[in-house]
């Protein structure tokens, strides 16, 4: 056939294609805060590591290696913070597989995991399957990163917009369908808001973010927010992107949209977000340390050792700076229990992650820290796993 | 899914010929060969039943014609309704266009175009098939959503009467099942035109050069001589972009908005669903009753393609003038 003769010629164009979509795949997927994160990070990496033998200092190094897998939603802190780790510590691998939530849940407990990481505290059936995994004893949530959800919108000649939880729930839920609602006009006096129709942004894979996002709709906003909190997304009407990037890009590119991600995706692609009215003396700004605030309002749900979070204090908080549309990952461990060759690792590694050191790292790459009585009940579970 | 009767392979062509051992060892191969396409196909069929079981019984919603997909639901709550509608939709409008433009360039290549113009056109259709699927998507989703608007607000004009062509929301960027199937349309072009040219250019010579003989012109050629006797062909043809269309994934994924619900409008931006979009946005953070589901869900799409390709099937033999072009 012709095919054959010209296979030379074929197949060099069949490589400038890859190339080229390789070229264009990771131009799109070189996303957020690895710039302002790996600079700050090497930079108190190697403070770190000189440090190791003082007191202060928050690694102690262990060898040996470990798996864990789970939220896409820490991938970027976990790389931070394994590779601070493995630089302070020669002879450790700490391999963090970002697959999903829901994985990493199974991955564990199929004992897989040394640890997982997730977006939302075991269930009940999960914590029962966990007992075969942890020999007398079961998987506890370690909260270890927070971070805002923002409410990114591109409104031309609009870059200063205040909502409040009432009125995000009725644009999304389809209620409030153009920029010059009177709802919307009562919120920001003096901005001129053109007529345009809201075109709502959400997500359409299953997403930890879209649940805590409606965990906030829901707790801050019963009466406009009628569906429960879950994965998948509930109202209708809206378009659907798959992933956080999608969502930001498609926010980006359609005038008069309004749509959700974790911070990083907003500054990374210099998309303006919301300031949330909560009740505060001013509307308060998506940023890391008001998140922190935010999840500070956060009581411990979970018994025993474990630190499952309740945030719906957040969610309804008048406090000044508290960012209240908040989400927290956790770590997945066995409080007894855990194999007996990688407990020291996981432990040591587990130990830095939560202490102060470890968390400082965190607003550089768009999380939010722990606030402190949080982060010291986590050192406590940490430092009693078994 | 091409599988008939285990061959038996390579019969002796000459009477009492010495069967050597580089026959036997052949015809063990291909045996060997059929077998084991039956035994994968097999295992397939009984990993998606068993799961596909499993999920169905512990469905709270009729798995058939519930538009929702929430397995994670306490009860869980999910049905193939919506994604049938997409999947069907998409990849009919897909062959609308890809088919007769397909046929087209394969005519276009093989009877009116000058040799080395047709080389060209042929190699680069040829390229279009080693484009990755999500290349197509990111094409699609930054290139073609955003151009597809004005044609879309024409079409809404003109033909919004069809109630087909009609938008509920103008405004709305043309994330649709139409945008999707001109996507797929695309996508599917490479296979048809390259297995249709091949066809055509089968057709013996001595046909058209009597039906040129009778004085018919080259169209009269084509429509008389050259397309009856390649019809089965690209039938067959058609029948393998099908197969892509119906299965595509990434490129529907990103472009598509998805939603529950089942629109007439083909414009209107959150619509519907296809199967393999569904597994790829519900895959992800899905618990291992929710895979199940999922897989349930593509068993409903083994379905589908078996009872497509056996209609093909049916259609190719009823017109038997040309048997080698069941590719």
């Amino acid at each position: 056939m012709k095919l054959q003769r010209k296979s030379g010629l074929r197949a060099l164009t069949v490589g400038a294609v890859a190339i080229t979509g390789a070229v264009v795949l990771t131009g799109c997927g070189s996303d957020n805060n690895s710039s302002g994160g790996s600079s700050s990070s090497s930079a108190s990496s190697t403070s770190s590591s000189a440090g190791a033998t003082t007191a202060a200092s928050s690694i102690s190094c262990e060898k040996g290696s470990i798996l864990s897998s789970g939220s896409t939603a820490q991938q970027n802190a976990m790389e931070l913070w394994v590779k601070n780790y493995q630089q302070a510590c020669a002879g450790s691998t700490i391999n963090y597989k970002a697959s999903s939530s829901g994985q990493g849940v199974i991955d564990f407990n199929q004992g897989t995991d040394a640890f997982a990481g997730s977006d939302s505290p075991l269930a009940a059936d999960e914590i029962t399957t966990s007992k075969k995994v942890c020999s007398n004893g079961e998987g506890i949530d370690l909260p270890m990163v927070g971070g805002p959800i923002a409410i990114g919108y591109n409104l031309p000649g609009v870059n200063n917009l205040v909502l409040d939880a009432s009125t995000l729930a009725k644009i999304f839920n389809g209620k409030i369908t153009t920029w010059n609602d009177p709802a919307i006009k009562k919120l920001n006096p003096g901005v001129s808001l053109p007529s345009t129709k809201i075109q709502t942004v959400h997500r359409q894979d299953d997403s930890g973010t879209t649940d805590n996002l409606t965990k906030y709709l829901g707790g801050a906003a019963k009466a406009d927010w009628p569906y429960p909190h879950a994965k998948a997304w509930a109202a209708n009407g809206g378009q659907a992107v798959a992933q956080s990037s999608g969502v930001a890009s498609l926010v980006k590119q359609t005038a008069g949209s309004i749509g959700y991600f974790e911070l990083s995706y907003a500054s990374a692609d210099s998309i303006p977000t919301v300031k949330i009215a909560t009740g505060a003396a001013s509307p308060v700004e998506a940023t890391t340390a008001n998140a922190s605030q935010g999840i500070a309002q956060a009581k411990v749900v979970g018994t025993g050792s474990d630190l499952a979070l309740d945030l719906s204090a957040a969610y309804t908080t008048t406090a000044p700076n508290a960012y209240p549309i908040v989400l927290v990952t956790y770590e997945i461990a066995c409080d007894k229990g855990n194999k007996a060759d990688t407990l020291p690792l996981t432990k040591s590694f587990l130990n830095y992650v939560s202490s102060a050191d470890g968390q400082a790292q965190l607003s550089g790459a768009g999380y939010a820290p722990l606030p402190d009585a949080i982060a010291a009940k986590v050192r406590a579970a940490v430092a009693a796993l078994a | 899914m091409t599988t008939t009767a285990p061959p038996s392979a390579a019969p002796p062509e000459k009477q009492r010929t010495v069967t050597r051992p580089g026959d036997r060892v052949f015809a063990g191969l291909s045996r060997g060969s059929g077998i084991l396409l039956l035994v994968v196909m097999a295992a397939i069929a009984v990993f998606l039943g068993v799961r596909a079981a499993h999920a169905i019984s512990g469905d709270h919603g009729n798995f058939l014609t519930t538009f929702e997909w929430n397995a994670a639901l306490t009860p869980p709550k999910f049905g193939v309704a919506v994604l049938a509608y997409g999947t069907v939709v998409s990849a009919v409008i897909a062959m609308v266009i890809a088919v007769p433009i397909a046929v087209g360039i394969a005519l276009f290549i093989t009877h009116y175009a000058p040799r080395r113009l047709g080389d060209v056109i042929a190699y680069v259709i040829d390229l279009l098939a080693a484009v990755p699927s999500i290349i197509y998507g990111l094409w699609g989703a930054l290139f073609l959503v955003p151009h597809m608007h004005g044609l879309n607000l024409w079409m809404n004009h003109y033909l919004g009467w069809t109630v087909i062509f009609k938008m509920t929301d103008p405004d709305a960027p043309a994330r649709s099942l139409f945008t999707v199937g001109v996507l797929l349309a695309i996508m599917i072009l490479p296979i048809i035109t390259n297995v249709s040219r091949e066809v055509i250019r089968q057709v013996p010579r001595m046909h058209e050069e009597a039906a040129l003989a009778l004085g018919a012109t080259r169209w009269e050629v084509i429509r008389m001589s050259v397309l009856p006797f390649a019809r089965s062909g690209i039938i067959s043809a058609s029948m393998l972009g099908l197969g892509r269309a119906l299965g595509e994934t990434m490129a529907v994924a990103t472009v598509l908005s998805a939603s529950p619900t089942i629109s007439a409008h083909l414009l209107d931006s959150p619509s519907g669903g296809t199967f393999s979009q569904n597994i790829v946005a519900k895959f992800g953070e899905a618990t291992d009753f929710g895979r199940d589901a999922l897989i349930a869900s593509g068993l409903v799409l083994f379905f589908i393609t078996l009872l497509v390709n056996g209609a093909a099937r049916l259609i190719i033999a009823r017109r038997k003038e040309y048997s080698g072009a069941n590719a």
